[in-house]
């Protein structure tokens, strides 16, 4: 709290005041952590500071100036946060890249944002980035981090992180005037200049790139640190892709405006880890991390002594039973309440402690629906877990649940200083504190999704509960009708499916025809080591997704959605007719996917049409070739004869007689 | 540490003359004489039981040719045991992965600095004193292995819980340890999928590049071979058949007929 007032007293407006202030009033608190050669290196806001006046003193005297952009391109490190900064200092505009995009679509941003220099990681960006470099003719320079590799490199544009920090430090220490130079540049930033462009992640086509404004990010970021309680002496691991808005957001905006430290894992396969060394106050993971890491844990409990599963699974029942009622405050009577504590001591603690969640006071899911199994095992356990919902458009937050006010079905009411509109046809508007600016060189595009009164288009279709809680059901665009007039809301039946730990992706069809249909993938974990238990020898995902004894598992799940569907009066005319499971996994790299693992539906439903095509000719099996995209940029085939299942459709009438 | 660009090519840092080995009737290596420069990547290829394992046992000095001189350094190398090898700075990784298979990456690439080890046995067991203050340096040069070759996930993990590919990484991390001038790698792609070899072929690439380090290795992955090293010696039935830059291997009449692309 303690942030914000800071924020209002001396109209701190851009990220590298609030930076400078926080060195100022809390010089030794820590600000940064990077675990480093196995050790954790801290450091503070004083020399987070002197670290970001260095390069950003660098970067000048490389030649940038205001208002040009820098690609920031690499996993969670804090040089590249302070390269953000550094930028920001001199009133240029950073420019976060996803760091797992392919050459190509690394090509598109950093064209589109006609960037003169790029901060990158290591030697896998810097050959990216060389590769594209002619298609951006600005560019002039890239910093890399890590100099590994990179030694024998032959060109002018490449110096090392450190090479232009020490170049800057020499200057400072050269002359003081060159310090007061560079606090008047930072002085000379205002509100109303740009912070920051985020690429969206291109859930419909082409990303976007998303510009937002220095004294709207923090106004946003200022509401929500007041409405979670933020202080400096919360704890972040920032571990999600520096250049999508959450990481943007929970992290750095968020982190510079209460004063927080944020702490960087030692690489992407050690996050868990480094999580669970950490001990992060404030929490933020997709369905997806939450998922990953429940199914890991209950593998890993497969492989317990017999003694030690009954005692887990009967304190989960206990968590299940009286856990989300103790966390909401309800009347819980005395006896349950002390099998609970007893259930803290032996499972609950140490199960957080393991996960790295003992000190979790808030905590956030968001990006898609989550499970209510999922979402109900995690608050159980006491973690204060809660849903938002947000966009790149808003900087984050549309609506967020409040403490003690928490359905798993909906997604809470707006946030704080938020409007919330909803249209004729269901698609939800906003108008918030921390709305972009404008779409990057796209005027057309942003004068569609805004409205004339300022309002912002989500694309997302939903409605309010009797609470004032929105709850979000679909795409707006994607909401359609099957040839009888039955509602159709794909991403609804996809999300029942996904449920099931079994199965990892889903895509429905059926708009405009004459029933639903479905593609499933099948998760590798889960049904890989339910193969083994079960003795059935596979030795490629295309050919376990072929195996009929799987398809006899996937057919109970899709039977089990059906009778859910069924019993929904709006959603009973859309029960999934036929379905298969496909021949290889959705993947990013081959456009299937979204960098942020979101479903393409339209390109799914070109490339796979010959699929979609057996489904309405009644095929029972279809062949097909898929050409794949190895990570490495290179092409194969992958071809296989796909079965096809049909289903049994339940009246809801039926369901009611049985049921009686 | 010396980087890449200092390495003056052409410097021979090991040659092998006239070897022959055989163990009673068997001759496994028959007369082969071959060099090691400096800084390079030097492959050794050949068809199954073609004398290549025996080949880098000789080199390390686990075998003793019956005729034959090897000069290491410029020196000719007289009857020694393999600690000697090591200690003079030779390292290599198995065919068959042989780590420690209870311990830890880390503890398995800590043993690799065993030689570079000089407090007493006394301090060590007290773990007191210099032995503290050696083991600090020690564990730093580790986590720079472990840093380097992207295992810090692994850090902690028993060796023997982790899949093959990985276990090779951790046994190039022990080789790298003892920070040798000539490393030895015997089929370091050998059971791999197509990712784990792209990275092990970066990290030989990059071993060279930051260590300086001298690599000779035993591949069967032709694709591999031709592209990592700068000369190929190829071994049939004992004897050497072709020696030289890739491109010419490749194209050598012998050597397609021994061993490339015969049709069987």
């Amino acid at each position: 709290m303690a942030g914000v007032r800071d924020a209002q007293a001396a109209s701190l407006d851009t990220f590298p005041k609030l930076m400078l202030n926080h060195a100022r009033v809390r010089p030794s608190r820590p600000s940064m952590r990077w675990k480093d050669l196995g050790i954790w290196q801290t450091w503070t806001w004083a020399e987070v500071s002197a670290e970001v006046r260095a390069f950003s003193v660098g970067l000048q005297r490389l030649g940038l100036k205001r208002g040009q952009r820098v690609a920031v391109v690499g996993s969670n490190r804090p040089r590249l946060y302070w390269a953000m900064l550094s930028a920001q200092a001199l009133g240029a505009v950073p420019v976060p890249v996803y760091a797992d995009a392919v050459a190509d679509e690394m090509g598109f941003v950093l064209e589109n944002a006609e960037v003169t220099m790029a901060v990158v990681e290591d030697q896998e960006q810097v050959d990216k980035v060389l590769s594209v470099a002619e298609r951006v003719p600005g560019l002039t320079m890239v910093i890399h981090d890590d100099e590994r590799g990179l030694r024998d490199y032959d060109t002018a544009m490449l110096r090392s992180f450190a090479v232009v920090r020490d170049d800057g430090q020499k200057a400072l220490d050269a002359d003081r005037a060159v310090e007061a130079e560079w606090l008047k540049s930072v002085e000379a930033g205002a509100g109303s200049d740009t912070s920051i462009i985020l690429y969206t992640s291109g859930t419909t086509g082409r990303s976007k790139g998303v510009v937002l404004s220095s004294a709207r990010s923090i106004a946003a970021a200022s509401d929500t640190v007041a409405f979670d309680k933020l202080t400096d002496a919360d704890e972040v691991v920032s571990y999600l892709p520096l250049a999508w808005v959450g990481d943007h957001y929970l992290s750095f905006a968020q982190g510079l405006v209460a004063g927080f430290c944020i702490s960087c894992p030692e690489s992407a396969a050690t996050v868990q880890q480094d999580t669970r060394e950490i001990g992060p106050t404030f929490y933020f993971a997709p369905p997806r991390v939450l998922e990953n890491l429940l199914t890991r844990v209950m593998i890993r409990m497969e492989d317990a002594s017999g003694p030690k599963k009954a005692v887990f699974h009967h304190f989960l029942a206990v968590a299940k039973t009286w856990g989300e009622k103790i966390l909401n405050g309800e009347r819980v009577p005395l006896s349950a309440r002390a099998h609970y504590a007893l259930g803290e001591i032996l499972i609950y603690g140490p199960l957080k402690n393991v996960l790295g969640f003992s000190k979790i006071r808030v905590a956030y899911t968001a990006g898609e629906a989550i499970g209510p199994d999922l979402f109900a095992f995690y608050r159980s356990l006491g973690i204060n877990l809660k849903q938002l919902y947000g966009q790149t458009e808003a900087f984050l937050y549309v609506t967020c649940q409040p403490d003690g006010e928490i359905d798993v079905e909906t997604v809470g009411p707006a946030a704080p200083n938020v409007e919330i509109r909803i249209e004729p046809n269901g698609e939800v508007l906003f108008r918030s504190p921390g709305q972009f600016v404008t779409y990057l060189n796209d005027s057309e595009k942003t004068a569609e999704t805004m409205t004339g009164d300022g309002f912002v288009k989500t694309g997302d279709a939903g409605f309010f509960d009797r609470k004032g809680h929105l709850k979000i059901i679909d795409r707006a665009k994607d909401v359609g009708k099957l040839t009888d007039g039955s509602l159709f809301a794909p991403k609804y039946i996809e999300n029942k499916l996904k449920f099931f730990p079994n199965v990892k992706e889903a895509v429905a069809f059926g708009d405009g025809q004459d029933f639903v249909a479905c593609f499933i993938n099948i998760d590798l974990t889960a049904v890989g080591n339910w193969a083994e238990r079960n003795n059935i020898v596979y030795s490629s995902y295309q050919e376990l997704a072929g195996n009929p004894l799987v398809y006899a598992m996937i057919e109970k799940n899709v039977e089990i959605v059906n009778r859910s569907l069924a019993a929904e009066e709006a959603m009973a005319g859309a029960q999934i007719k036929r379905f298969l499971i496909l021949h290889k996994e959705l993947d990013a790299d081959d456009g299937e996917l979204t960098r942020t693992q979101k479903v393409r539906r339209s390109f799914i439903a070109e490339r796979y049409g010959v699929l979609i095509d057996a489904f309405y000719a009644g095929k029972s099996e279809c062949p097909i070739t898929t050409e794949v995209t190895f990570e490495d940029g290179r092409k194969g085939i992958v071809s296989a004869n796909v079965k096809i299942k049909d289903m049994a459709i339940h009246t809801p009438a039926a369901l009611k007689v049985a049921a009686e | 540490m010396q980087s890449y660009a200092d390495i003056a090519k052409g410097d021979v840092l090991l040659s092998v003359k006239d070897v022959s080995l055989s163990f009673g009737g068997v001759k496994a290596i028959q007369g082969v004489s071959f060099d090691i420069r400096k800084g390079e990547v030097r492959a050794i290829i050949g068809p199954n039981g073609a004398g290549k394992t025996s080949m880098l046992n000789v080199i390390n000095g686990f075998y003793h040719p019956q005729a034959g001189e090897i000069m290491f350094k410029g020196i000719r190398r007289p009857k020694m045991k393999p600690y000697e090898a090591a200690s003079g700075g030779i390292a290599r990784t198995f065919q068959n992965v042989a780590l420690f298979k209870g311990m830890t990456t880390l503890d398995n690439i800590m043993a690799g600095r065993s030689l570079k080890m000089n407090v007493g046995l006394f301090w060590q067991m007290l773990r007191f004193g210099p032995a503290e203050r050696e083991e600090v340096i020690h564990r730093r040069r580790v986590e720079e292995i472990i840093d380097f070759l992207e295992i810090q996930a692994i850090r902690k993990t028993p060796v023997g819980k982790l899949p093959y590919g990985l276990q090779k990484r951790v046994e190039l991390g022990r080789a790298l340890a003892m920070e040798p001038e000539l490393l030895l790698l015997d089929e370091p792609m050998a059971g791999m999928n197509l990712e784990e070899k792209e990275d092990m072929c970066r990290f030989i690439l990059d071993v060279r590049e930051q260590f300086g380090t001298t690599i000779a290795l035993i591949e069967h992955d032709m694709g591999v071979v031709m592209d990592l090293s700068d000369r190929v010696v190829v071994l049939d039935y004992g004897r050497k058949i072709a020696d030289g830059v890739p491109d010419v291997v490749k194209a050598d009449k012998t050597v397609i007929d021994a061993y490339l692309g015969v049709a069987h």
